[in-house]
């Protein structure tokens, strides 16, 4: 059954219980006002949840009984024992129904007028002050100019009157009813109302705690058997060992709720949210039955539903926009929810505007967030963060729907003190997705138990990146530790000096456990490892919760107490103006650097020299087994997530191995279509300069070069993939050799893909341009702003933000860059689009796909350039003469 | 958990019905008395997490029967100079709005009955400290008994 259809009925049966007291009690004291304020609270929760779940005929019987009610309780009538008999009538139809509901999942047949009409009689009795509104009956009363006892009399005799002039439809109808609600429930007996109950929060916290004793107690035990051995004990503690992991998944399976009941207002206030800012949004929820700890959902529910109206009011653009922007009309907001290694991740997704980050950085500069010149050296990402700081919104129109002042640091506080953390992914004209990832459960979470000088403190495994063992190499500077971790410094803290601890004890500080909270990273440094242990959470008694450093306590399974960190306090201590100055430290931009830094994965595949592929392009690394492989058309697939991966060997094999071995691959993507390259072995990732030394003629290779000391061949990612997919280039390449006779030229690539940026950087450094890779035209413009010179620039078409067209236009305007030749990318290449592109200014026109074309197009405007000089020059040499 | 003890039930620490009855610790030889009723369990010393970064008033937590209850040094709360070597310290175990809390004594001694016309307010001159955390004081044969008043004292430890 609908699961929120199950909620309404239960928790309906249960306010029917209530009515049915309730409305006798009225009938006792008719004046009572708190009981009909009880009374009619009910009734509208009953009639607001029917109108909300799409239950008409029940909405319209409580609607009108409430308008009765709503009279009584205004004083405007009274409770005589007529309306109360009505209102019982009233009750026992809408149990009717409820059964009924509860049978088929539909509302029965048939209507209620017999006693709307009469409620409405009722209801209109005096009807001069009361809302014209809908269901404002054709009959007004007169007597409503009357005095008020008179008025009242009338509104007794009323409904007598009616139901005088309505009597003969009554009695079969509520025959029928009365059969069809008596019998049926009382055979089956199982009801929903009788097979769920209510149990108070407090009773099972105390299981909770009963069952986390008995744990420790039945640890104990076993740790004493364990000292003899062939113990009468043995066997029995088996079973109770066996008992006792069972009760406690069980009691903590009474905590576990789906977490659709947090996300079953959501879309109403969608919908609404649609009506009032004149949008089509398309709402849909993906893993509803996904269950966590109800306190969990408790503190999640708020956080997400700000979020979820966050992405369709700030997200979504306006229906105009949309269309504009050539989306169709209904934006897409979607709220996902799965399990990943024992957390939920929560994914809130929108296909609207994505994140403005121009801004973004506007606001943070005028909050005092950074300066302007800070914030334009980070990364789009690193400014994304910067909506998580308090006092951020980027609405400047306040709407009715968000922007009250609750912005996205308060989500992230709250997600943050549940020990989970949020993330977001946005992209310019496509959308933006918001990541959060919570535990299953406060109760029980996994954490690393560390020492430092003697004293044990559990880390929340959550937050725990690695741990880096050291001996001499922590640097410092000023006294303060940092570690050089894969070509990165690390700020380091010491527990010892965190939390002051003073010890005779020599420091001998050995292990690093690198910690991310948020996007920062960090080291702490610990005297000692342990496991990682499944710990109880228990809050810290209130005369210690002033030490914001932790999170707090537990009891281990050998029964000693200690102390949970939290790790996003000490972050905020190792680095108290962190996100800007953090990320600053890890953008390590070299404004005016070419060739920067790339992470390479080093892996093996047959003879040879060790080969190596930019990690970038490396979208997964996954393991098959040789079993899985197919043959299908001549080429091996695999099935992966629900697709068929084309698989390759990078060693040129092409047998499927006649064992069942699990062989590694690497993973590349590119608009939905995946390949997998299978490799020996993948040995490491290596972050260095890209440097081809020596070019390559064989298939497969784009050339040698120094990784990690030794020769090492970069594969040629795009050779694999027309390998496995024909068509994907549809142009065939003709052989290399393009040598390198780009010189020194420099050369701008502005491309939003970053696969094709990392496909063609290598391509045209091989060419021997040096490249600038950016992956936007505003980012292009920045670079234009602060002067510098490129011999030539060559930008895609189709990009979010800035489009090719707009962008060649802007730079022709008058920038620097006015003489710098063009070159257009992009996956048209038909005559109109080649004619837009000359008018835009670009000089040539190439497919994307064509990377000859490329090189070949780019020697045309250098020779041509020179050609050009040339013949000013002789011009000039004519003019002088 | 053998004792544990509503609310409601010590309503004993007012000063009018009849008589009331008190556990008495001793702290530096001033006797102190603690209404039976709160008390949930009298431990021997056992060891103590130290809770690095607290004040000084809190040694530590310490695990009894699968709670997690903070020790508070009453030596301390009161300002009465650390004495090295007492060894045999003992925990009052009370509970209080859900929590749990030990109160570190030198020694705990036998359980009294006093007459409430015994009982007088705080005298002016004690100690600020000493008034915080008490609630009166009972006259009783060549002795004084201080009453504690656990939650009051709590509540300094908190702010």
């Amino acid at each position: 059954m609908d699961e929120l259809l199950e909620e309404f009925l239960t928790e309906a049966n249960e306010s029917m219980d209530v009515l049915d007291i309730e409305v006798i009690r009225l009938e006792q004291n008719p004046d009572d006002a708190e009981i009909i304020g009880n009374i009619f609270r009910v009734m509208h929760t009953i009639k607001g949840t029917c109108g909300f779940l799409g239950l008409p005929r029940l909405e319209k019987v409580a609607h009108r009984a409430e308008n009765v009610l709503g009279r009584v309780r205004e004083n405007e009538i009274q409770a005589t024992p007529e309306i109360v008999s009505l209102i019982l009538e009233t009750l026992d139809r809408i149990k009717g129904i409820l059964v009924s509901l509860e049978q088929t999942e539909a509302e029965p047949e048939g209507d209620d007028d017999d006693i709307t009409d009469r409620l409405d009689a009722i209801y209109n009795g005096d009807a001069g002050d009361a809302p014209s509104g809908e269901e404002a009956p054709a009959e007004e009363n007169t007597s409503e100019s009357t005095v008020e006892e008179e008025g009242l009399t009338a509104e007794a005799e009323t409904p007598e009157e009616e139901q005088a002039e309505t009597p003969p439809p009554k009695p079969p109808v509520e025959e029928k009813k009365e059969t069809a609600v008596a019998k049926q429930p009382a055979k089956e007996g199982g009801s929903i109302a009788t097979q769920s109950i209510r149990v108070n929060v407090d009773v099972l916290e105390d299981l909770m705690n009963f069952v986390s004793e008995l744990v420790l107690t039945r640890n104990q035990l076993i740790q004493v058997a364990r000292n003899e051995q062939d113990s009468l004990f043995t066997t029995p503690l088996q079973r109770l060992s066996h008992i006792t992991t069972d009760l406690q998944e069980t009691v903590m399976k009474t905590r576990m709720q789906p977490i659709g009941s947090a996300w079953s207002k959501l879309p109403r206030i969608i919908r609404d949210l649609g009506n009032d800012l004149n949008k089509k949004i398309d709402f849909t929820m993906i893993g509803e039955d996904t269950e966590l700890d109800r306190q969990v959902i408790e503190m999640i529910r708020d956080p997400l539903m700000h979020m979820v109206r966050n992405s369709a009011d700030h997200g979504l653009e306006s229906t105009e926009g949309r269309l504009a922007a050539g989306k169709p009309e209904a934006g897409k907001v979607t709220l996902s929810a799965y399990h990943e290694g024992g957390y939920i991740i929560i994914e809130i997704a929108d296909d609207g505007q994505g994140l403005n980050t121009e801004k973004i950085i506007e606001k943070a500069v005028a909050n005092g967030l950074a300066t302007e010149e800070e914030m334009r050296k980070l990364s789009d990402q690193q400014i994304h963060l910067f909506i998580f700081k308090p006092g951020f919104s980027t609405a400047t129109e306040v709407t009715s729907v968000s922007g009250r002042g609750v912005g996205m640091d308060v989500v992230r506080t709250n997600i943050e003190k549940i020990g989970g953390s949020i993330e977001l992914n946005s992209v310019t004209g496509q959308g933006s997705t918001f990541y959060i990832k919570i535990p299953l459960t406060l109760a029980i979470m996994p954490a690393l138990i560390v020492e430092s000088a003697g004293e044990r403190f559990a880390i929340p495994q959550l937050s725990v990146i690695e741990l880096v063992r050291v001996k001499d190499n922590i640097e410092y500077i000023n006294g303060a530790p940092l570690l050089r971790l894969r070509n990165h410094l690390l700020a380091l803290t010491s527990l010892r000096d965190l939390l002051h601890i003073d010890t005779e004890e020599e420091n001998k500080d050995r292990y690093i456990v690198v910690s991310q909270v948020g996007s920062r990273n960090f080291g702490i440094m610990v005297d000692k490892v342990f496991d990682v242990e499944e710990i109880v959470v228990k809050p810290v008694s209130t005369v210690l919760q002033n030490i914001p450093l932790y999170a707090g306590n537990t009891i281990l399974g050998d029964g000693n107490v200690i102390m949970i960190l939290d790790p996003n306090s000490i972050a905020t201590t190792v680095d108290q103006d962190s996100a800007a100055s953090e990320s600053l430290a890890d953008s390590d931009n070299d404004a005016e650097g070419f060739n920067e830094n790339t992470d390479f994965l080093l892996f093996s595949a047959g003879q040879g020299n060790p080969k190596a592929v930019s990690l970038s392009l490396v979208s997964r690394l996954e393991k098959v087994w040789s079993g899985n492989i197919e043959r299908s058309n001549n080429r091996f697939v695999v099935q992966y997530r629900n697709h068929l991966m084309p698989l390759i060997w990078a060693n040129g094999q092409e047998e499927i191995p006649e064992e069942n071995i699990e062989m590694p691959i690497l993973v590349f993507s590119e608009n939905e279509k995946m390949m997998g390259l299978v490799v020996d072995d993948i040995v490491d990732i290596i972050e260095q300069e890209l440097s081809i030394e020596l070019l390559s003629d064989q298939e497969g290779s784009i050339g040698s070069a120094i990784i990690n000391g030794k020769a090492t061949d970069i594969i040629d990612v795009s050779y694999y993939i027309e390998k496995a997919f024909g068509d994907w280039f549809a142009s065939q390449r003709s052989a290399k050799g393009d040598a390198a006779e780009g010189g020194s030229k420099k050369i701008l690539l502005v491309d939003d893909s970053s696969f094709f940026r990392n496909l063609l950087s290598p391509v045209l450094s091989v060419a021997g341009y040096q490249v600038r890779a950016v992956k936007s035209a505003e980012e292009a413009l920045v670079l234009c702003e602060k002067g510098l010179i490129f011999d030539a620039i060559v930008s895609d078409i189709e990009m979010p933000g800035i489009s090719g067209f707009e962008f060649a236009e802007t730079i022709k305007a008058g920038s620097i860059w006015e003489d710098t030749p063009l070159i257009a990318l992009s996956a048209h290449t038909t005559p109109e689009d080649l004619e837009k592109g000359h008018q835009a200014g670009f000089s040539d026109y190439v497919s994307k796909t064509n990377r000859d074309a490329l090189i070949e197009s780019l020697r045309d405007i250098f020779n041509a350039s020179f050609k050009a000089e040339e013949l000013e020059e002789e011009l000039e040499e004519q003019g002088a003469a | 958990m053998s004792n544990i003890v509503k609310r409601e039930d010590f309503s004993v620490i007012s000063p009018s019905e009849g008589n009331q009855e008190f556990v008495t610790i001793k702290i530096e030889n001033q006797l102190f008395g603690i209404p039976v009723l709160m008390i949930n369990d009298v431990l021997n010393f056992q060891p103590i997490t130290k809770v690095y970064l607290a004040s000084p008033e809190i040694r530590g937590i310490l695990n009894l029967r699968g709670h997690i209850v903070t020790a508070i040094d009453l030596r301390c709360v009161l300002g009465v100079e650390k004495d090295e070597t007492l060894d045999e310290e003992m925990i009052i175990v009370i509970e209080e709005a859900g929590q749990w809390f030990g109160f570190i004594v030198d020694e705990v001694g036998d359980v009294i009955s006093l007459p409430d016309e015994n009982f007088e307010n705080n005298p002016g001159t004690m100690d600020d400290k000493w008034k915080k955390a008490s609630s009166g004081v009972y006259r009783m044969e060549g002795e004084l008994l201080v009453v504690l008043n656990i939650e009051a004292l709590l509540n300094t430890l908190i702010s």
